[in-house]
């Protein structure tokens, strides 16, 4: 693979060795036309377009060595099994967890708050707070208010700066004595905001409350360590990771998820059921029922290793030039303002065009083969907060170009032009 | 500009989006419905002022969104007025047909809608834009629940 070698000789670290050019040639779908036009694909935050190596490695298993995992005393079961339990070693590397039996697999981060809502969740009592924050997305609000339905919970909510910034001071004086779990983005989805995570779990942790981190735009961008934050529960998906879809992965500390009851019930998750009583699996086992989306583990496993051999940091290098120079290049477009300026931020510019609704900006710009996401991001609270019904978003990844930043410049500019 | 972007936002829609007729509360209204497209956010308020025999004495609309929900909002206000509620649903099926249907013209519409559908022309240029659908028929959604007595309508 050209990016294997490419590392090899270059190392993880170094910038000078990221050759845009040929790891757009890895992602055969960028070699695709929209209306007559090369794609410009700035929806990466929405969900990532997928190397050649995980297409490869999921074909390569349906083709040659396809079964369910688990299960089966013969060999193409046994062997795709211990490929799937593989990759819970690949995934805990790459959050650096004490051990594999600390990750579990989902289909998504959505399905990994959910997961903890219920189970951790259950053990709250009324009155018991959890805190979360104006920009969060909807995945991390609307499972803590169904908790709150079901047990009486308190919600409790961090403002942001107008900047866009984490309000540290506001989150430490919502800490109390009732406070049991915080549950925030390690990195905002719509305005790129990376909050300071190390800070906030010691925070909480002081205070006596578990946090789980939303790391679902985080770990594309930079590396995360859950040991070194501390983090209780970490969430990330794959699709956003260049991985394929309907599958996450849920980190959890040994303990923590030791004493959690199951979320779903079903085969694989049990040690012994009868009609009296049914014991259940150690985790992380115990909270994945039913057969696993095996093939999209592989495919997430072939993601891992593709960012790896790219090296994170080299990741985070080019996509912060390409956020300076989207930030400088969109500035100039007259009319457009930009939502999120923290200072520490990911490659993901919100926006706005005076007088012109993202909507009208999405189909225009569209016909000019630019791909972005238009509307409230799953995020409506924060668009309340902004004072917007919804904004345009470019979120970019390790394959684009500044190149691109200039398409999309130019394409609002016919906006702009059609709107007069 | 390409054609299909020009027919989609033509002089009148963008006329329309920036400066809707009719965006106002009107303190008789005696029903009305809030429209909700969840994609995108928008949102908008009918409200209908109906006669002791059925017919929209006013209609008027208050919401933001982009511009094709914002000028088919503004552009409903001005043909629904003096309809009656059959006619008014009638209408909203045939302008349905003309955002949706290739090749639905004029005279493939009900005798009754035709004047009104020639307003409506305007709109038919969502048709190269599935996604815009909803947008350009938010308001006459909630239009007809507002005729239902749902006080929310949405596009889903």
């Amino acid at each position: 693979m050209a990016i294997l070698q490419q590392t090899a000789r270059a190392g993880d670290n170094s910038t000078l060795a990221f050759d845009v050019e040929r790891i757009r040639k890895d992602f055969p779908v960028l070699q695709q036309h929209v209306h007559g036009k090369p794609l410009v694909y700035l929806d990466s935050g929405a969900s990532a377009q997928k190397p050649t190596a995980v297409l490869e490695a999921m074909d390569e298993v349906y083709r040659t060595g396809y079964a369910n995992v688990h299960r089966g005393a013969y060999y193409f079961s046994q062997q795709l099994t211990d490929r799937y339990e593989g990759v819970r070693g690949k995934a805990a590397r790459f959050l650096n967890a004490g051990s594999d039996q600390e990750i579990v697999f989902t289909r998504n981060v959505t399905e990994a708050i959910n997961l903890v809502a219920h189970s951790h969740g259950s053990r709250l009592q009324p009155g018991d707070e959890v805190v979360i924050s104006e920009m969060e997305h909807h995945a991390n609000i609307v499972p803590w208010q169904l908790l709150r339905d079901r047990s009486g919970i308190n919600l409790k909510v961090v403002p942001i700066a107008d900047d866009g910034s984490f309000r540290l001071d506001a989150y430490e004086a919502l800490l109390g004595p009732r406070t049991k779990l915080v549950a925030l983005t390690h990195t905002s989805n719509v305005l790129g905001t990376v909050t300071p995570m190390k800070e906030i779990i010691r925070l909480a942790h002081k205070a006596g409350a578990r946090v789980l981190v939303d790391g679902a735009q985080a770990v594309v961008h930079g590396k995360v360590d859950v040991r070194d934050l501390d983090a209780d529960f970490y969430a990330f998906t794959g699709h956003k990771l260049y991985g394929p879809t309907a599958i996450g992965v849920l980190y959890g500390k040994a303990e923590l998820l030791k004493a959690m009851p199951p979320f779903l019930g079903g085969g694989d998750m049990i040690r012994l059921v009868s009609f009296a009583e049914t014991t259940y699996a150690d985790p992380p086992h115990r909270f994945e029922a039913g057969t696993p989306p095996i093939v999209e583990a592989i495919g997430l496993g072939a993601a891992i290793d593709y960012v790896n051999a790219i090296g994170q940091d080299a990741i985070a290098a080019h996509e912060a030039g390409l956020l300076a120079y989207a930030t400088e290049r969109l500035s100039q477009v007259e009319g457009l303002t930009i939502f999120g300026r923290a200072k520490d931020k990911a490659s993901i510019v919100s926006f706005a065009l005076e007088g012109i609704h993202p909507h009208d900006i999405g189909t225009i710009i569209d016909r000019e083969g630019v791909a972005i996401r238009v509307g409230h991001h799953c995020a409506q609270p924060l668009m309340e907060r902004l004072g917007v019904p919804a904004t345009a978003r470019a979120s970019m990844g390790l394959y684009n170009t500044r190149e691109e930043i200039d398409v999309l410049a130019n394409a609002l500019e016919k906006v702009k032009d059609i709107f007069g | 500009m390409q054609d299909v972007l020009r027919d989609l936002y033509q002089e009148v829609i963008l006329d329309h989006g920036k400066h809707p007729r009719n965006h106002r509360h009107p303190p008789e209204a005696n029903r009305q419905a809030r429209g909700y497209n969840p994609l995108c956010g928008d949102q908008v308020t009918i409200y209908l002022q109906t006669d002791g025999d059925g017919r929209i004495a006013d209609v008027a609309f208050e919401g933001r969104g982009c511009a094709i929900s914002i000028a088919s909002a503004s552009l409903m206000t001005e043909v629904l007025r003096g309809k009656s509620e059959a006619e008014a649903r009638r209408l909203f099926d045939d302008f349905h047909r003309l955002c949706t249907e290739e090749g639905f013209g004029l005279e493939d519409a009900k005798a009754g809608d035709r004047d009104a559908l020639e307003r409506l022309q305007v709109l038919a240029g969502v048709r190269e834009f599935p996604v815009r659908v909803k947008c350009a028929t938010l308001a006459w959604h909630a239009m007809t629940s507002a005729l239902d007595g749902e006080a929310q309508a949405t596009t889903e």
